[in-house]
């Protein structure tokens, strides 16, 4: 790396502590928290109501999130992205606002079995409610979805389509344009789940073709609880409010309502403006001081030496592809004879932080025939003596279980 | 006692090497027991002759504390009377959760070595799937007359206060 971006980050400050856990959520660099400090201390106030300074100054510095965010995943239009809590609100949005007032008995929903749970409970939900039917399409053993595969689920029956950008297990990206092109030709809406994407790939929504696009703050440097659903502004525009309340109306009765244009109309309750402003900050830091090319890079050289370092443990398997390249940072494994708890706690004596278990992802886990993995995910402030040190801790966590 | 020793000097043993991991004969009592969100998952049967534990063993998967200190309840409850098995699963739960008297710890003999798990809050559930799978079985025979339990997953109930099913306080 040109530049020491651990710098920024105040968490990495006067510790040894390797955060490998980057999927689950990612760190905050400092400028992140002087942006929402800064609006702390200067603009607080309810914004998109108050008729004086303050709150004209904190509608701004949300509605400037809202264009930062539009231009970071590519969206046409500001008013085309809705800010949500995480990538799960977005998703169930969609589920609650789109798929409950379109589907119908007969109709099909088409996703992947590598789905994050908040991309199959919503639309298990929708089917639940009116008829409609899951269909999954199965990748090949490394992850990749084949155009036959593709082309054989998605037909006239399906309504919507929805699959994750880049699996969090397996950290491979899916053909999420030709996915959309399926899609489109059938008739159904494309929705994607980018919660795993948005952090290490430049997002253009239009290139690929979604109609939707999920995705979450916290997993790109930003806070937790503020993230961001795209939709097509015809869409949006021709679908019920998900939440109904303040800040979505146009006119109130004492029967009815009539609803704000879109965005507002989905965006019922005072908002998170400083958490927008976070991800604003965060976003900015990812494109501007980091670079997706820096981040590619860095993930690329650090997948290759641990998959490299892994290979020499015989006990040790790594799921998905072989190729470093189609992990996105994200290398999730297993130890022979090790449970995966045992795994993580073991590597928490030696301050290594992964995550273990199903991972959200319990219909993939049973694909791939096992109860639970370990996982290490990657983001660019990772460092190559992080790996090594993680690759010997891995390589002694047998003799530590007793083996 | 670090974690590390934690395994090695305690539960390494009875993961790998468990006395009481395999089927009994005749079990007058069967029971799976399930941690959904790790994947842990026991099958433990019971022989209880009178009013007393005259065999106990379990089968499964799952990480090596929820093998190891089931493993090691079952030393302890054999020969134990229902009773004295219920006082002893409640004995470490409170043991688990730091609040134990050091009687009750004395009365847990072995199985007290497991009292480090209570500073490993992530892995309370697995210390705790089969003393309270025990419990369940034991608890059901007194109340309904169960002469063999249904095969069921039993920790699939719904703590009263987190709503969640892995909770160890259900």
């Amino acid at each position: 790396m040109s530049k020491d971006f651990r710098k920024d980050f105040p968490i990495f400050e006067g510790n040894n502590t390797i955060y490998f856990d980057n999927a689950a959520t990612t760190q905050r660099p400092r400028q992140v928290i002087e942006a929402m400090k800064n609006f702390n201390d200067t603009c607080n106030a309810n914004p998109l109501r108050g008729l004086y300074a303050w709150s004209v100054q904190a509608t701004d510095a949300y509605e400037n999130a809202r264009h930062t965010a539009a231009e970071f995943i590519g969206a046409d239009k500001d008013c085309e992205v809705i800010f949500t809590r995480n990538t799960t609100e977005s998703l169930n949005l969609v589920a609650y606002s789109y798929g409950l007032s379109h589907l119908h008995e007969g109709d099909e929903i088409v996703l992947t079995v590598m789905e994050h749970h908040s991309n199959i409970l919503p639309w298990q939900m929708v089917c639940a409610r009116t008829g409609a039917k899951l269909v999954y399409m199965e990748p090949e053993k490394d992850g990749t979805l084949t155009d036959a595969e593709i082309e054989s689920k998605i037909t006239d029956r399906a309504k919507i389509v929805t699959v994750g950008h880049v699996s969090n297990v397996l950290g491979i990206t899916n053909p999420v344009k030709k996915i959309g092109e399926a899609a489109h030709r059938h008739g159904a809406v494309f929705v994607v789940d980018g919660a795993q994407s948005t952090p290490h790939i430049p997002v253009n929504v239009q290139e690929i073709g979604a109609d939707f696009y999920a995705f979450s703050g916290h997993k790109l440097l930003g806070p937790m609880g503020i993230g961001g659903l795209y939709g097509r502004k015809e869409l949006l525009e021709d679908m019920p409010p998900f939440l109904t309340g303040g800040e979505m109306i146009e006119y109130v009765t004492r029967e009815s309502a009539t609803f704000a244009e879109v965005p507002e109309k989905f965006e019922a309750g005072t908002v998170n403006a400083m958490g927008a402003v976070g991800m604003e900050a965060a976003m900015n830091y990812i494109r501007d001081e980091v670079g997706f090319d820096t981040i590619e890079k860095q993930e690329l050289a650090l997948t290759t030496r641990m998959l490299d370092g892994l290979s020499k443990i015989p006990e040790v398997t790594v799921y998905g592809s072989r190729d470093p390249a189609k992990h996105c940072g994200i290398v999730t494994f297993n130890i022979e004879g090790c449970h995966p708890h045992d795994v993580a706690s073991v590597l928490d004596t030696e301050h290594i932080c992964v995550r273990a278990g199903h991972h959200c992802a319990q219909p993939l886990m049973k694909w791939l025939g096992v109860g639970a993995t370990a996982r290490a995910s990657l983001y660019f402030y990772n460092t190559e003596e992080e790996v090594d040190r993680f690759v010997a801790a891995v390589g002694k966590v047998r003799t530590w279980l007793g083996y | 006692m670090d974690i590390k020793s934690l395994y090695r000097e305690i539960v390494n043993e009875h993961n790998l090497h468990p006395e009481h991991k395999h089927d009994l004969d005749n079990p007058t009592m069967v029971l799976n027991g399930v941690n959904p969100s790790c994947g842990d998952d026991i099958n433990l049967q019971l022989k209880i002759e009178n009013g007393i534990v005259t065999d106990a063993a379990f089968n499964g998967s799952g990480c090596a504390i929820s093998q190891a200190s089931t493993d090691m309840m079952c030393d302890q409850i054999i020969g134990k009377s229902e009773e004295e098995a219920l006082s002893l699963a409640g004995d470490f739960k409170d043991m688990i959760h730091g609040t134990a008297t050091q009687e009750q710890k004395d009365a847990l003999d072995e199985a007290a070595a497991l009292e480090d798990i209570s500073h490993m809050p992530a892995r309370v559930k697995c210390a705790m799937l089969g003393w309270r799978t025990m419990k369940e079985m034991i608890e059901d025979l007194q109340k309904n007359g169960t002469k063999t339990a249904q095969v069921s997953a039993n920790n699939s109930e719904v703590c009263g206060s987190c709503q969640r099913t892995d909770c160890d306080r259900k």
